[in-house]
């Protein structure tokens, strides 16, 4: 089997080299038959994997020493289970659908080729931190991605938002590392050891090991630990206050959109929570700040996609929101359920990404909604995808995401956490928050009047092509189906085994178990409940606003204005990260640097020593006078002074 | 009867003397040649020392080996040299400085 | 008298490499000619193939047991395989770099291919000798062949120049070695390695002419590597010799000498090593602060590469004073490593020099990254693994090498060592600098060939290869030392 795995990461690796390295000789065609088909591959040996999984085999081992330092091992290695197995499926699925629509999202564009060997050599990054048994490789997964995020959100090089775009989402990934690296040095340090599977078999017997960061305030070494690997978490899965990147890395083209900002890169923390479970699991600390997070994400986050008129913003507002469900499922200790949204949502989110795209090459790159409306006469299959993906999202019975995001309700409500009751009313505002955005986006952007005319000079709207269409529809039954499908197995069911720990003393997810009696009842039970016509009233709201009384939201907005301001100004995170940490760094860089760099450092340190050893090279040179004599004198004079150096010695 | 410290000096001497006439000699490149020889020389009359006083064949064979390559060691020193004198015309040691620093 | 067993065909299977390759010098010599100029390329493809010839012939070796033959002056173990087979791709490169820079030169003769086998020929005997005679005649072999190399180019005074120098002291280090190999042949009786071994465990000898034999013995050898204070020579004869020659001369045969140090002082005189430890450190360290410091002052860049082989055979001098198999393996893995990356460097500047024009001065690779941008990446991957940047194989071996020095608890020479290569990442970046930000001097066009482009390009690549996965070459070089001592 471990062929299997090996074909997994690195057919896409070859498929990217392959196109990065030679697409110059390759030309569009074949370059994007090869990175098309390396993925392909990549998906049939995922199932394979899959099926081997779910037959019970499960996999752990190194497969390669990268080299033995001061007695630690970094390995490259892969652990194999039902956590890992289900991410490899989710990754190379959405990256596959992603690469065909490629085809002909970017059918026009100069980068064609780079922009294939990019989203591979994307895919191979995903799946080696997935796949990683160890924190290593874990980090290189990260960072790799991070760094095929950096290059696509900047892949218009030429746009200035662009580069702004990816620089932001640079710097700001690189707060949240900065703690991930250091939770991975404190494992090293404490545990000893950066494989999985030892570090959470040592990790109980340090529950009363205690660290001071600050003299005379010892903190809970797992919990220090936690908290830092979360920090990384958060940047990469955008929860606030690191969550500013998110919205403008839609500056990069749309399948990036899909793949990397909603499907799998975000949800990177989301596992890695997930993966640590061992290690969350002895902290009740981490756990609530975790929720807390994530609570807060998902409903304030989730209030910006009101106000945003940019197709694309409105989607990644939205992603920003559910990755908060997902966080705050995890401090619930509901690892499962969080993986199993993340799943449900890579599939609808990635649609939705898609399906918008696909709107804006309609209208000609336009994505400001107020431009659009009454697209479904034109463009049916975009339309129709487009409301399941909706419907999925704002969690309608049936649909995958009732069941996931009922499900994390189900598990904050059931947490023992004292945090709970606070996180509990926020996601539940935050489920009809969902749905009136999602319906006004859908309303505005399919329904009511014909606003495109100017754009397209009198022309109609033209449905997409196939290589577009046929991974909506891919993307759109597993919206539909996949949660019916799978909570048994995933949530109740034996699915995930070992892969993920639940301590005794957070028993949410086991009393949901007791209640849960099977998908059909769930959703039929729904009508009874709350959210459900939360929900809906989200749904009827928005239908009012945006196709009945039209003129209602600009006057709410002139009567709210405050709110819509602070709205608007998205909570003035951005304002503030410039005024506070832009300026004052450049503040006290700028002092540094006159004072200490110039002065001291490269006065006197740096050019001080480049010509003291200057100096010593220029002086060294003239012992080289070119004369035989010299050198024999030198050979003789080194001989005679070991010798007797060493008689001295010797005795 | 002569001891093998009295050969091990001679070899020595000889030794020295032939590092003196490499780094004294500031005219001549055939000198240099010469005084690798002598150089050579001396270890030979280690090596015979030392198996006579070892009873040991293996030292006296290395000698011939020694001198063979000698030979060939003279024949491209030589040879290096007819080069040398044709391109500078001069075989003075103190010429020889273009290559330096 | 002493009564030989009579030679038997099997006693002479482990020499089978060396008896081809010497008949097919032979072959290629004589054959050499009756070859008119236009069809030199006979010579050259035969070359190649008593090299294919050799690697079959030598692969069989790489995981069978150490065997002995000549009545066991000479062994073949995994570790003379595994640097034999180095070896052989080493200088089928050398010939494919040098092929037009020779051409353009009136070099492109069969000497060149006759003196570059028995050079090779005499590497390898040095590399599997276990007596002290085969040591010698392997070494008089190589280094009488590289003199005759350097002084090809007859009408160039700088390459005569360069050879009479390398010959003198060529010659002296020889009679330094000799002198040495005869006061420790008169300590311990023997000129075999492993008798001197066992003789030497057994107990307290006469200390002086010991620590003379010794002395001299590793004066001789820190001579072939050019380690200060024996350096003197590297940087004059690297200059003068032509470009291709001095590609020969710094790449094969610095792995060549690590093997014979190895044989000398772990297969011989392991039992002394407290001695010559202290030695090396010596020798090591002013090698890292002379050659990196000397460095920097240079114009040339053939000049250069010499000071910065002076550093790098005192780094690689690091993992054998470190005196375990782990240190051993680190310097061999170093060596082979060294020998990737001037292969690289000193290719490329064969690669980019024309008739009448050399390319080795700095101020020629000027702007190259905007003449060939993938030449100027190869070249830059060489300067960095060269400098010890990561993610290139040049760090990994420095690592690697310093490891083993820390474990046997000599942190002062690790952390010395880092700052010497910390000075010396100065004029390697210097070089990435001139390529990148200056304005290009040159204009012309770099003619070269598919061919040369294709192996300098693999070659360039290795460099980064092997550094991101350092673990299959690292075990091959600790397998041949574990399997072999």
């Amino acid at each position: 089997m471990p062929i299997t795995y090996l074909i997994v990461p690195f057919a896409p690796l070859i498929g990217a080299l392959a196109t990065g390295l030679f697409g110059w000789a390759m030309g569009r065609r074949l370059s994007h038959w090869v990175a098309t088909g390396s993925v392909a591959v990549s998906l049939v040996a995922s199932w394979l994997v899959f099926q081997d999984v779910l037959a019970g085999h499960t996999y752990n081992a190194n497969l390669y020493t990268w080299m033995h330092v001061g007695g630690v091992e970094f390995a490259v290695g892969f652990l194999i289970d039902p956590l890992s197995a289900l991410m490899m499926l989710v990754v190379s699925f959405v990256s596959l659908m992603v690469h065909i629509y490629t085809i002909g999202y970017m059918a026009d564009d100069a980068g064609y080729k780079r922009f294939f060997s990019y989203i591979s050599l994307f895919t191979f990054s995903m799946l080696m931190l997935v796949m990683s048994n160890n924190f290593l490789q874990l980090f290189f997964g990260w960072e790799a991605v991070g760094l095929l995020s950096y290059l696509l959100i900047g892949f218009w090089y030429t746009r200035p938002t662009a580069i702004y775009a990816n620089l932001k989402a640079f710097l700001v990934n690189r707060v949240g590392d900065f703690g991930f690296i250091l939770g991975i040095a404190m494992v090293l340090a404490y545990f000893g050891s950066l494989d999985y599977a030892t570090v959470f078999q040592r990790a109980p017997m340090y529950t009363q090991v205690t660290v001071s960061l600050f003299p005379g305030h010892p903190w809970s070494l797992l919990t220090v630990v936690c908290l830092l690997l979360f920090v990384g978490a958060m940047g990469k899965s955008a929860q606030m206050p690191l969550h500013v990147w998110l919205p403008d890395s839609m500056e990069g083209p749309t399948p990036i959109s899909a793949l990397i900002h909603a499907a799998t890169m975000v949800t990177a923390g989301i596992f890695m929570v997930a993966r640590m479970s061992p290690l969350f699991e002895l902290s009740d600390t981490a756990l609530a700040a975790v929720m807390a997070v994530g609570g807060l994400t998902a409903l304030l986050m989730g209030l910006l996609g009101i106000v945003q008129n940019d197709i694309k913003r409105v989607v990644a507002y939205s992603t920003l929101s559910q990755l908060g469900y997902m966080t705050a499922a995890l401090g619930a200790s509901a690892y499962s359920v969080a993986i199993f949204h993340l799943m449900t949502h890579a599939f609808f989110k990635a649609l939705l990404f898609l399906a918008a795209g696909s709107v804006i090459i309609a209208l000609h790159h336009e994505q400001d909604i107020r431009k659009m409306g009454g697209l479904y006469k034109y463009m049916p299959i975009t339309w129709i995808t487009f409301l399941i993906g909706s419907l999925a999202l704002i969690g309608t019975p049936f649909f995958s995401g009732f069941y996931s995001k009922d499900s994390i309700l189900e598990a904050v409500h059931a947490s023992n956490l004292g945090v709970a009751q606070w996180v509990y009313p926020m996601l539940e505002a935050g489920v009809f928050v969902t749905a009136f955005y999602s319906f006004r986006l859908y309303f505005l952007v399919f329904h009511g009047r014909e606003r495109f005319h100017d754009l397209l000079h009198g022309q109609m709207p033209q449905e997409s092509p196939w290589v577009v269409t046929i991974p909506l529809l891919a993307l759109a039954a597993p919206s539909l189906a996949i949660g019916y499908m799978t909570i048994g197995p995933l949530l109740y069911g034996s699915y995930f085994g070992n892969s993920i720990y639940v301590a005794d003393t957070h028993p949410a997810l086991a009393d949901m178990a007791q209640h849960f009696q099977g998908a059909v009842a769930m959703a039929l039970h729904a009508p009874v409940t709350p959210v459900f016509w939360l929900a809906a009233a989200g749904v009827a709201l928005a239908w009012w606003l945006y196709l009945v009384r039209t003129d209602l939201p600009e006057k709410i907005s002139r009567r709210l204005s405050w709110l819509y301001a602070v709205l608007v100004a998205k909570y003035g995170f951005d304002e503030f990260n410039d005024w506070f940490f832009a300026r004052g760094a450049r503040l006290l860089a700028g002092g540094l640097w006159r004072r200490g760099d110039v002065t001291v450092i490269d006065n006197w340190l740096v050019n001080g020593a480049a010509r003291a050893v200057g100096a010593a090279s220029r002086l060294l040179r003239h012992f080289q006078t070119g004369y035989i004599y010299h050198y024999a004198l030198a050979m003789l004079v080194g001989a005679f002074a070991l010798v007797t150096l060493f008689t001295r010695l010797a005795g | 009867m002569v001891t093998l410290s009295s050969y091990l000096i001679l070899g020595g001497l000889l030794f020295a003397l032939s590092v003196l006439g490499i780094f004294l000699n500031r005219r001549n490149v055939i000198i240099l040649l010469m005084a690798i020889e002598l150089m050579l020389l001396a270890v030979n009359l280690n090596f015979l020392a030392f198996a006579h006083y070892l009873g040991d064949l293996a030292g006296q064979v290395f000698v011939f080996f020694i001198l063979t390559v000698a030979a060939a060691e003279s024949a491209i020193g030589l040879a290096i040299l007819v080069v040398l004198f044709r391109n500078k015309r001069t075989v003075d040691v103190e010429e020889l400085d273009q290559l330096r620093g | 008298m002493i009564s030989l067993p009579p030679l038997a065909y099997a006693d002479l299977q482990p020499l089978l490499p060396e008896l081809f390759l010497l008949a097919m010098a032979g072959i290629i010599l004589l054959l050499d000619t009756a070859l008119s100029p236009a069809n030199r390329y006979v010579s050259y493809l035969l070359t190649l193939a008593t090299l294919a010839g050799c690697t079959w012939l030598t692969l069989p070796h790489l995981g069978a047991a150490p065997a002995t033959a000549l009545y066991g002056m000479f062994i073949e173990d995994p570790l003379a395989a595994v640097s034999k087979l180095v070896l052989y791709i080493a200088v089928a490169a050398t010939l494919t770099y040098a092929r037009d820079y020779l051409k353009e030169r009136n070099l492109y003769r069969g000497e060149f291919f006759v003196l570059a086998l028995f050079a090779l020929l005499g590497m390898m005997v040095m590399i599997s000798a276990y007596h002290f005679l085969m040591l010698y005649l392997g070494l008089e072999l190589m280094s009488l062949s590289l003199y005759a190399l350097v002084a090809l180019q007859r009408d160039s005074a700088a390459a005569s120049e360069a050879a009479m120098k390398y010959f003198v002291l060529g010659a002296i280090a020889s009679g330094m070695l000799l002198y040495g190999m005869s006061m420790i042949y008169g300590v311990t009786g023997t000129l075999y390695l492993g008798q001197m071994r066992s003789v030497l465990q057994m107990g307290a000898f006469p200390s002086l002419p010991l620590v003379f034999g010794l002395v001299f013995l590793v004066a001789g050898m820190a001579f072939k590597l050019g380690v200060v204070p024996f350096h003197m020579w590297v940087p004059d004869v690297y200059e003068g010799a032509p470009t291709a020659v001095t590609l020969f001369l710094g790449s094969a045969p610095k792995l060549a000498a690590l093997v014979f140090v190895l044989r000398v002082l772990v297969w011989g005189l392991e039992p002394l090593f407290i001695d010559w430890q202290q030695m090396l450190i010596v020798l090591a360290i002013l090698s890292m602060a002379i050659g990196n410091i000397t460095a920097i002052a240079q114009t040339n860049l053939k000049r250069m590469l010499a000071y910065s082989t002076i550093a790098h055979m005192g780094f690689m001098l690091l993992g054998v004073l470190a005196a375990d198999r782990v240190g051993y393996g680190a310097a061999l893995f170093y060596a082979i490593a060294y020998l990737i990356m001037s292969l690289a460097a000193f290719g490329m500047i064969l690669l980019l020099s024309r008739a009448g024009f050399e390319s080795d001065r700095l101020e020629d690779f000027k702007g190259l990254n905007a003449r060939s941008p993938w030449l100027a990446f190869l070249m830059l991957l060489t300067m960095f693994s060269m400098a010890g940047i990561p993610p290139t194989v040049g760090f990994y071996a420095k690592l690697a090498v310093l490891e083993a020095v820390v474990n046997q608890g000599y942190v002062w020479i690790a952390v010395a060592a880092v700052m010497f290569s910390l000075i010396g990442a100065f004029y390697y970046l210097r070089v990435v600098k001139l390529m990148y930000f200056d304005a290009p001097e040159q204009s012309s066009e770099i003619s070269a060939g598919a061919d040369v482009r294709l192996v300098l390009s693999v070659n360039g690549l290795a460099l980064l290869l092997l550094g991101i996965l350092p673990a299959p070459l690292m075990n091959l070089c600790l397998y041949a030392l574990k399997a072999s001592l």
